[in-house]
């Protein structure tokens, strides 16, 4: 079976990786996390990266394996993007980059390399609030909130990509976001006051 | 997910030589469906290979057509000007698709390379032949409400879950291969294959399950057409983001009231999106009639088999390419 192949073919790596810490650096700390396959591998698949979060910017180590989202949350702690499903199929994870909505839950961290990020942590102008999460809290546009980081931050892309022209497009538009509070009605009012006050976003 | 290496290539060369240097390679474009599968342990490679920088996300038409860089985004070939105002189809198939965040990740390339979103694949507790060779197909008995209704094989009745691929099958697109033999081109119909024997095999770019032969998509040509009547009928259990139970793409061209050109294609009923050439000579010459619709949705579903759960399919499929006939046949 192939998984297993790939288990045994993982198990050389890590003994090589075991055994080149031992030779190169022979610190203890090392030799010891050696007895834990995990902790050595961690050591050893770690890549670079540089990007920009919310105008900051950072160069960290990353796995390859990691996501954007696990990214932001874990590493960034910044938690207001959310993990609804980890598969694509909610939009809690909605995030900007290089000013496009995506969901972060299905890209990896290490292809965002030199990307500007931008969260809903990134959205308000320090204490004044984006236009877009002045128009949720006027309309009401949330109940338990889970929803609500990937809604704004989606709707702020609908208004700009200029798929907010009315309420059935909006709609369309916004599908990539659920709310199983079903706060949708209130949602697309959000959005249509947004677009109709035409501020730049 | 299991840890792999990660390496980002910058031109179609270095990636498919470092694809040859490595068996169990992929390439990851937007990710949309390599990193879901990965999550999902379906597939382990041991090395992704990134081609988000390769120089393939033009869209250039001329006289003879338009041709898609493979890397260009879905949501930029739907917006695209030449995409929206000469292959509307093509626009119209994109949007009904995934949704906003996921077009402005999902490449042309990748959505043609998707898998199967068959429930025995995407679950490795269950027998699935796509997924592993000889363990049984869990959807033939079981649950295949969504599942094929021509083309099938005892081994495997998955379909194609793309709909911008059934636009391109309809718009008579072509390939564009590139690999370590060089370049190929072929027919966009005949790029994905019906199951038989080798479920495994999606199309023709398949070694194995999961496997790739180290060939890399560069682009998708559209021939010119003078079609002025389109439409993409897409039927699903909520009215947007989910897959389709069934599609129709539709390409007209009406001289008074009469069809003198047709191109038809259907997803959600086969492991590939499912072109209807019979129907299209059938209504080719006929008057634009809801009569001829509706003799053509017959002919199209003629042959057509279910497996319990989708029987539905066959219905729904006759009413459904009548119905995009119809829309179609009344754009302006
Ligand atoms: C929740 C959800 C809903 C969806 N709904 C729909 C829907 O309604 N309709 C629809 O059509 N699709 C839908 N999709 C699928 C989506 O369209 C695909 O996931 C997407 O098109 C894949 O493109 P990608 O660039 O992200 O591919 P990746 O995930 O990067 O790659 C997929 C495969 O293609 C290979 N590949 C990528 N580029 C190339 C290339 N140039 N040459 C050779 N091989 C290549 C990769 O190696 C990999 O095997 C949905 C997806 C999700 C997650
Ligand atoms: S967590 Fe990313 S779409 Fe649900
Ligand atoms: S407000 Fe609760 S999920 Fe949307």
């Amino acid at each position: 079976m192939p998984t297993q192949n790939k288990n045994e073919s993982r198990r050389d790596f890590l003994k090589k990786s075991t055994a080149l810490a031992a030779l190169t650096i022979a610190s203890p700390v090392l030799t010891k996390a050696g007895e834990n396959d995990e902790k050595i591998a961690a050591l050893f698949e770690q890549m670079p990266l540089r990007l920009e979060v919310n105008g900051v910017a950072h160069a960290l180590s990353v796995e390859p394996r990691v996501t954007l989202l696990d990214l932001l949350r874990e590493q960034l702690h910044l938690m207001g993007t959310k993990k609804g499903c980890d598969h694509g199929q909610c939009g809690a994870c909605t995030v900007h980059v290089d000013g496009k909505r995506i969901n972060s839950c299905l890209s990896l961290a290490v292809m965002n390399e030199g990307k500007k990020i931008t969260t809903i942590e990134g959205l308000a102008n320090g204490d004044k609030l984006h236009p877009m999460q002045e128009a949720f809290i006027k309309h009401d546009g949330f109940q338990c909130g889970y929803c609500t980081p990937g809604q704004i931050m989606s709707a702020v892309c609908c208004v700009k990509e200029g798929h907010a022209n009315n309420a059935e497009e909006i709609r369309e538009f916004m599908s990539g976001n659920i709310c199983r509070c079903g706060a949708y009605p209130n949602i697309v009012d959000a959005i249509m006051e947004v677009k109709k006050g035409g501020q730049s976003l | 997910m299991i840890n792999f290496d990660y390496i980002r290539t910058s031109t179609a060369k270095a990636a498919v030589e470092a694809k040859a240097k490595s068996a169990s390679s992929q390439f990851i474009a937007g990710g949309t469906n390599l990193v879901d599968l990965m999550k999902k342990g379906v597939t382990s490679p041991e090395k992704l290979i990134d081609i988000n920088s390769l120089p393939l996300k033009q869209i250039t038409a001329d006289a003879k057509g338009v041709l898609i860089g493979a890397l260009a985004l879905n949501s930029e070939v739907a917006e695209n000007a030449i995409i929206k105002t000469k292959y509307p189809l093509l626009a119209q198939a994109i949007n009904a698709g995934a949704s906003a965040q996921l077009r402005n990740m999902a490449t042309v390339g990748g959505n043609m390379m998707q898998r199967t979103r068959c429930s025995y694949f995407y679950d490795i507790t269950m027998p699935c032949n796509k997924r592993e060779p000889g363990s049984g197909c869990g959807a033939l008995q079981g649950q295949n409400r969504m599942h094929a209704v021509f083309g099938t094989s005892e081994k495997c009745i998955a379909v194609h879950p793309s709909d911008m691929c059934v636009a391109l099958a309809a718009l008579d697109a072509t390939v564009h291969i590139t690999g370590a033999k060089g370049d190929r081109k072929i027919l966009f119909t005949d790029f994905h294959r019906l199951p038989g024997d080798t479920p495994e095999l999606d199309n023709n770019l398949s070694t194995g399950p999961g496997g790739q032969k180290g060939e890399l998509i560069t682009g998708i040509h559209i021939p010119a057409n003078s079609f002025t009547k389109f439409h993409y009928l897409k039927i699903r259990d909520r009215s947007s983001y989910a897959f389709a139970l069934v599609s129709v793409a539709v390409a007209l061209e009406i001289s008074g009231n009469t069809i003198t050109n047709a191109k038809l294609a259907m997803g959600g009923v086969a492991h590939k999106p499912w072109r209807l050439s019979a129907v299209e000579k059938f209504v080719t010459g006929k008057t634009a009639t809801k009569e001829t619709f509706a003799a053509a949705a017959n002919m199209a579903m003629e042959g057509a088999a279910g497996f319990g759960q989708n029987n539905f399919k066959i219905k729904m499929g006759k009413a459904a390419v009548a119905e995009a006939l119809l829309q179609a046949s009344q754009k302006i």
